[in-house]
């Protein structure tokens, strides 16, 4: 069974992190909700497999 | 001239049955001849059931209604002999294109295999379908088939009597009571008899109105399936466009939960939407305008003591995926050989279990499939508008997200996975034709196509394998039908029903789904499995 990797896997995490918030510049709200949702369904689709992504649902619902 | 529609196809005319001192015990009468109940006598007539129909109409289908008819249906109908004139009618088509505001953003072939007799679908309205039909019963009664057909004879009442049922039956002429070994309800979606027998009918109503323009016009739209979402001409909202015969174009407008409907039927509003999104210089002539709403709900059990229920009486989904009348054929393509077997004494009445089992799991199907293409096209939430817009807008530029794009999930038959009557199955041959009483798969062979070849009763189809030329358990038959290489030049059958295996041997269900497969034949196991697949239980 694949698991969801959740331990810290992005080299350069902090230029990462500002790839991501610089991707966002500029945007309105709506249009940051807009490209987050595009983001998530490419990277889904780049996972693809359904274990993984359950898992992924189950974590990200966890709040503190 | 009128419209087919408009025609009395079976005017009332009085029957022997309303002078009988005693009311007349028939084995099976039929309520509704929708595309259901037609289907259901016809079936039967074939099977040499005596059956009578009641209508309280003597027309067809108001309007075009359903419109898509899908290949497995069309089988079926081949089955009963009324599928060649829809498919020399209707139109065929097997693609689809998707457009989000003013792009396209994605397109769709739905069958693009080969091998098939039948196309993925045909577009057809719903008065010349069951015209169709009625003719088919027309020839069936010149043939001396057991078929009766009454118009104006609404059914007003109805009684459980332990092995029967008697029915009370109104007429221009005052009412009378025939009485059935068996009833089968095809009344529809507010189904009288279900209602009568104090039976639910629940689920979920989905708060949105859909506009219907069914116009007749010369227009240069290819034959295919077109679907907006939140187009300019019709914002925030979808719409669908769909190629009839005889120039009639389905045209169909979400308009929302709030609308003042008398406001939105005016021809004048019509013509203002229709001008928006075909050009302003279109001529046409409308023929039909409903507003519809719609739900997806089931009843809980399928049949009640002696009283069968079929097609939108016994379930209801939302057009989008045109799996109502389809869904409905299979009900009775599901139900007429076990009745006839029930009926002849050949198979316990536990049998019918089966018909509630194997036709509720489709129930199940078609109503989540089509709840979920509901979901898609009418999104509920900001954030499900979020993601619905997102899977358009990448599926403008990349395959990732086209597979999710749902502007309904078109009809295809279902695999009733763990059904009682289901065999031994074989892992190397192909998952689609799997004994999980799978729908048989078409395919050319020397001598026609392979589901023209397996008409109605078990058989057992060989592929490279020896087996006797029919066998019969209890007066079960099962005949053969044996293929070898010489039936498959282009590797269809290898493909479909082969697989890793060298050989076959298919036990085919009447309704052409597979109750088990093995690779050679083996006579005990091939009985053991025929007995299993009329519900004679070990
Ligand atoms: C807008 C629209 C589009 C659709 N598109 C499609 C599509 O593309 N493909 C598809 O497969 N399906 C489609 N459908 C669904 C399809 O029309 C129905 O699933 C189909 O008509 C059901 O057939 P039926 O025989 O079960 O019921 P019905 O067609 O409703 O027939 C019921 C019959 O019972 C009769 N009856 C009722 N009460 C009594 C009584 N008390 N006594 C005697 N007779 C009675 C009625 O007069 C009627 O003739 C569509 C539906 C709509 C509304």
């Amino acid at each position: 069974m694949s698991t969801l990797n959740t331990g810290a896997n992005i080299a350069g995490p902090d230029d990462f992190y500002a790839e991501l918030l610089a991707a966002h510049d500029g945007l309105s709200k709506a249009e940051s909700d807009a490209f987050n949702a595009r983001l998530i369904l490419l990277l889904a689709n780049h996972i693809g497999d359904r274990q993984v992504l359950a898992q992924a649902l189950q974590a990200a619902r966890r709040r503190k | 001239m009128s419209k087919i529609f408009e025609t009395p196809l079976y005017p009332y005319a009085r029957s022997s049955d309303q002078d009988a001192s005693v009311p007349v015990r028939h084995p099976v009468v039929v309520v509704g001849a929708g595309p259901i109940g037609l289907g259901a006598a016809i079936d039967l007539a074939l099977h040499d059931i005596p059956v009578v129909v009641l209508d309280d109409n003597d027309k067809v289908s108001w309007g075009s209604r359903a419109v898509c008819y899908a290949k497995r249906p069309l089988e079926i109908l081949d089955r009963l002999g009324c599928g060649e004139p829809m498919v020399n009618k209707g139109v065929e088509w097997k693609l689809g294109k998707v457009f989000f505001d003013e792009r396209k953003v994605y397109d769709f072939n739905l069958l693009p295999e080969g091998g098939h007799r039948r196309p993925a679908f045909i577009n057809l309205q719903q008065y010349h379908f069951e015209k169709a039909m009625v003719d088919r019963v027309r020839e069936l009664q010149a043939q001396g088939k057991p078929i009766g057909l009454r118009g104006g004879n609404k059914a007003i009442a109805v009684e459980q009597r332990g092995d029967h049922v008697r029915i009370g039956v109104e007429t221009p002429e005052g009412p009378y009571a025939i009485e059935a070994d068996w009833l089968i309800a095809c009344d529809g979606a507010n189904s009288p008899i279900r209602a009568m027998l104090g039976l639910d009918f629940v689920g979920r109503v989905f708060e949105d109105n859909f506009l219907i323009a069914d116009v007749v016009m010369e227009a240069k739209f290819p034959t295919e399936r077109w679907f907006w979402f939140d187009p300019p001409f019709n914002r925030g909202q979808s719409a669908l466009l769909h190629k009839q015969p005889d120039n009639v174009w389905r045209i169909d407008f979400q308009i929302g939960w709030d609308i003042d409907r008398q406001e939105e039927l005016k021809p004048e509003n019509i013509d203002r939407r229709l001008r928006a999104m075909l050009g302003q210089d279109i001529k046409y002539e409308l023929e039909w305008r409903p507003i519809y709403t719609f739900q997806c709900r089931r009843m809980e059990k399928f049949h009640e003591g002696r009283v069968i229920f079929a097609g939108d009486a016994a379930h209801q989904v939302s057009p989008f995926g045109a799996r109502g009348a389809n869904s409905g054929l299979q009900d009775t393509d599901n139900l007429a050989w076990k009745l006839k077997l029930i009926i002849d004494g050949k198979a316990p009445a536990a049998l019918l279990d089966s018909y509630d089992v194997e036709r509720i799991h489709g129930a199940d199907e078609n109503i989540l499939n089509s709840s979920r293409s509901t979901d898609f096209i009418t999104p509920k939430s900001e954030a499900s508008r979020l993601f619905r817009d997102a899977v358009l807008d990448l599926a403008e530029h990349f395959p990732a997200t086209r597979p999710m794009v749902n502007s309904g999930r078109l009809s295809v038959p279902c695999t009733y996975d763990g059904s009682p009557l289901n065999g031994p199955d074989n892992a190397k041959m192909p998952k689609r034709t799997r004994a999980q009483a799978s729908p048989m798969v078409d395919a050319p062979t020397a001598n026609g196509f392979l589901l023209d070849r397996l008409p109605g009763r078990f058989h057992l189809l060989t592929i490279n394998a020896e087996a006797p030329a029919s066998l019969d358990v209890d007066g079960v038959t099962a005949t053969r039908l044996a293929l070898g290489p010489a039936d498959d030049p282009d590797g269809f059958l290898k493909e479909r029903y082969l697989g890793e295996a060298k050989s076959a041997v298919y036990l085919v269900r009447p309704d052409q789904h597979v109750a088990a497969r093995w690779e050679s034949h083996d006579d005990a196991a091939v009985r053991a499995a025929l007995n299993t697949a009329v519900g004679r239980l070990a």
